[in-house]
């Protein structure tokens, strides 16, 4: 599953033989992380947030753990319990703190991970099923971050819970059973809280667990690189250890420095004031806004405001937001262009810098926004663009487009000499 | 076929949102929304800033304590503190017999039971208990308080836009109503007109009304703006009572971090040096 040249892992110590006899866990971590991973030479700082991702899981995890320890899942005392930690627990606003902006910048990570993946064509043959469980940990993300803002038991808790599972109710027939089933009654309350806690308990675990897939899918093929090239011999690569835990290492300083200057000098930045109101299920916020991560995908629910047929509004507004996230499953077949890096494909790279990127911008401010014009406007022709990018531009793109010459080798275009001479 | 059909769905996805916005758009300048009367007279919070402020801002404590007491001589008889306790205001200044005091002499008595007779009554407080409510539940605050519920203001400063500035702006945005507000916006019975508040009419009345309502002992002017700030900065604390250890923490964690980095990043060059030469070989 690795490259021919790749180096072999020789346990040194007694021990070392003893285990990897036993068990090869050293082995498994020598090719996964360490040497054994022979890595293309050419990554750019673009490569840099798949291991911040998996850093900024593991500090949720474990401030997870902590929170839950002094956390009572209970509508009457969710509400207090959160302000006996951020005021009674030593170093308890420290932990939480740590977790609430923790998640914005695992969403920060992932986003400009996906976003590279998009770029330099990470989603394309052989690496579709890293492509496809990176969007399955996507979505398990989104489930596990909006469970996780209801537990606090605030106002945009509450409301956010209602609106979000009320969007269920637009489903004909199954709609209402469902929204029922998520909450365990007619509205948020208790039931609801308590499966949310047990959901979001849960949850990242299974992220964890689809993400060793998703790393195992990766080492079939190896990374992709900025020229798309295939790694085509030795001196394409590096090994992965030091090489690339030197480079990811120094980037997480830097990436901490970014994170704790956010939890400790402006830890409520992100959050709603709404938020430090215990939920009222009699008092409606002025605008129920979803956390900032969520944004693009609420202003293309909002944007449908016109009935089709008999198709109400709302559940075209439903369908297209899941269809949204849906789309990227088939992203692999809906561009069959072979080059894979946008540096190479002229066209591609304009559609994505000065089509995609502002379309997310757009949609991301119009969905923090209260439904009004022009935010709705706006959003609607947004909308209209991102999926026209993924659904009709990408498509056609790929027959019509005349790719740039690619070069020869990952070698050739860092050192600008061919593959066998260079040294 | 995922093309095909990926096609007619972009296609359907994308007229729909055209057509909507098309329809959206006609309405728009044919009937151009107006925009809320509340949007009209809003004012943002003052400028206003306090000690605590910015990334080196400490607790005044001498200003806390007088914040405090204008909570305790103005607020506290309709907003309660449910979340802080008198313990808590030892990290005010005041010492272990003065926070007894405080506590004991507290205008509302911590609910209790007779230890007797096992029915309801009241004991003084003592440190380790929270601010009593002053209003038994909501209906009786709402039906103290022409039916408004008076906020707890624990998390006050926290819980609002604009935070401590815009408590401040609120309880010295007192106004008579412009003469240009519509009828409909105009403050009904037992209601105030604040062009600070959501919607402009407040059911509170000005809780602080001129100057010297209350006496400061440290002999600062109590003036209406002072107390404001005062009580605005006490406020501040109740909702974050560890917001000077997060600054300070934050900073050791920085420093810290900084120089982790820097020696990582200076063993990421040293590493990557060979490989490095190669490309700059190139560029040359």
């Amino acid at each position: 599953m690795s490259f021919p040249w790749a180096q072999q892992y020789k346990p040194t110590t007694e021990f070392g033989q003893w285990m990897d006899e036993k068990l090869p866990i050293g082995r498994l971590i020598y090719n996964s992380v360490g040497a054994g991973y022979p890595t293309p030479r050419n990554l750019n700082y673009m490569w840099n947030f798949g291991s911040l991702a998996g850093v900024f899981l593991v500090v949720q995890i474990v401030t997870g753990i902590i929170l839950a320890m002094h956390y009572a899942a209970n509508a009457a005392i969710a509400f207090d319990s959160v302000e006996h930690i951020m005021r009674d627990v030593n170093s308890g606003w420290m932990i939480r703190y740590a977790h609430a902006n923790g998640a914005s910048f695992f969403f920060i990570a992932i986003y400009l991970h996906i976003g590279r993946g998009l770029y330099y064509g990470s989603y394309k043959a052989p690496r579709e099923m890293i492509w496809l469980l990176g969007v399955v940990i996507y979505l398990l993300a989104m489930a596990t971050a909006f469970m996780g803002y209801v537990l606090p038991w605030g106002q945009m808790s509450f409301w956010g819970a209602k609106v979000i599972t009320g969007l269920f109710e637009a489903i004909p027939l199954v709609g209402k059973p469902i929204q029922e089933l998520l909450l365990g009654g007619f509205a948020p309350d208790n039931a609801a809280l308590n499966r949310f806690f047990s959901l979001h308990y849960l949850l990242p675990f299974v992220i964890a667990g689809v993400i060793i897939m998703h790393i195992w899918a990766l080492h079939i093929p190896g990374s992709n690189n900025p020229t798309g090239v295939n790694v085509k011999g030795p001196q394409d690569t590096v090994p992965f250890h030091p090489f690339y835990t030197a480079k990811d290492g120094w980037f997480l300083g830097l990436a901490l420095i970014f994170f704790t200057g956010m939890m400790f000098f402006m830890p409520n930045a992100l959050g709603h004031a709404d938020n430090y109101i215990p939920a009222n299920p009699l008092s409606t916020p002025a605008h129920i806004v979803p956390e900032w991560y969520f944004w693009p995908w609420y202003a293309i629910l909002r944007a449908f405001t016109f009935d089709f047929l008999f198709v109400p509004a709302k559940l075209l507004g439903v369908l297209a937001m899941f269809s949204a996230i849906l789309v990227w499953f088939f992203l692999p077949w809906l561009d069959k262009s072979p080059v894979r890096s946008g540096d190479y494909r002229p066209r591609f790279k304009k559609f994505f810098w000065f089509g995609l990127i502002p379309c997310i911008v757009i949609l991301g401010i119009c969905g923090g926004a209260p439904a009004e014009e022009p935010y709705v406007m706006l959003s609607q022709l947004a909308s209209a663009y991102y999926f026209a990018h993924f659904l009709i531009i990408l498509p056609l793109l790929s027959r019509i487009e005349k790719p740039e010459p690619l070069p020869n080798s990952i070698t050739e275009a860092v050192t600008g000499k061919p593959l066998e001479q260079a040294s | 076929m995922v093309r095909f059909f990926g096609i007619l769905i972009g296609l359907f996805f994308a007229g729909m949102l055209i057509y909507s916005f098309g329809r959206g758009a006609v309405e728009y300048v044919s009937n151009p929304p107006v925009k809320a009367v509340e949007y009209q007279f809003h004012e943002k919070p003052k400028d206003v800033s306090f000690a605590s402020d910015g990334p080196f801002g400490k607790f005044d404590n001498q200003q806390l304590q007088r914040g405090f007491q204008v909570y305790k001589e103005v607020c506290a008889a309709c907003h309660g503190l449910r979340l802080v306790a008198f313990r808590n205001l030892a990290e005010l200044g005041y010492n272990e017999d003065e926070v007894k005091a405080i506590a004991a002499n507290w205008i509302i008595e911590t609910p209790s039971v007779n230890p007797d007779t096992g029915e309801a009554s009241t004991r003084p407080s003592i440190p380790a208990d929270k601010f009593p409510k002053p209003f038994a539940n909501n209906v009786a605050a709402a039906a103290a308080n022409n039916n408004a519920i008076p906020p707890d203001l624990s998390l006050i400063t926290k819980a609002r836009n604009g935070g401590a500035p815009y408590v401040y702006s609120l309880l010295t945005g007192y106004s008579d109503p412009p003469s240009e507000l519509p009828e409909a916006n105009r403050p009904g019975a037992g209601l105030h007109y604040n062009p600070y508040f959501a919607n402009l009419n407040i059911a509170m009345a000005p809780p602080i009304t001129g100057d010297d309502q209350v006496t400061y002992s440290d002999g600062t002017k109590a003036t209406v703006s002072q107390m404001s700030e005062d009580v605005s900065a006490f406020l501040i604390w109740t909702a974050e009572p560890s917001l000077v250890k997060q600054k300070q923490t934050g900073w050791a964690v920085i420093a810290f971090l900084l120089i982790a980095t820097i020696l990582a990043f200076l063993s990421y060059k040293t590493i990557w040096a060979d490989v490095k030469a190669e490309k700059k070989k190139k560029d040359a």
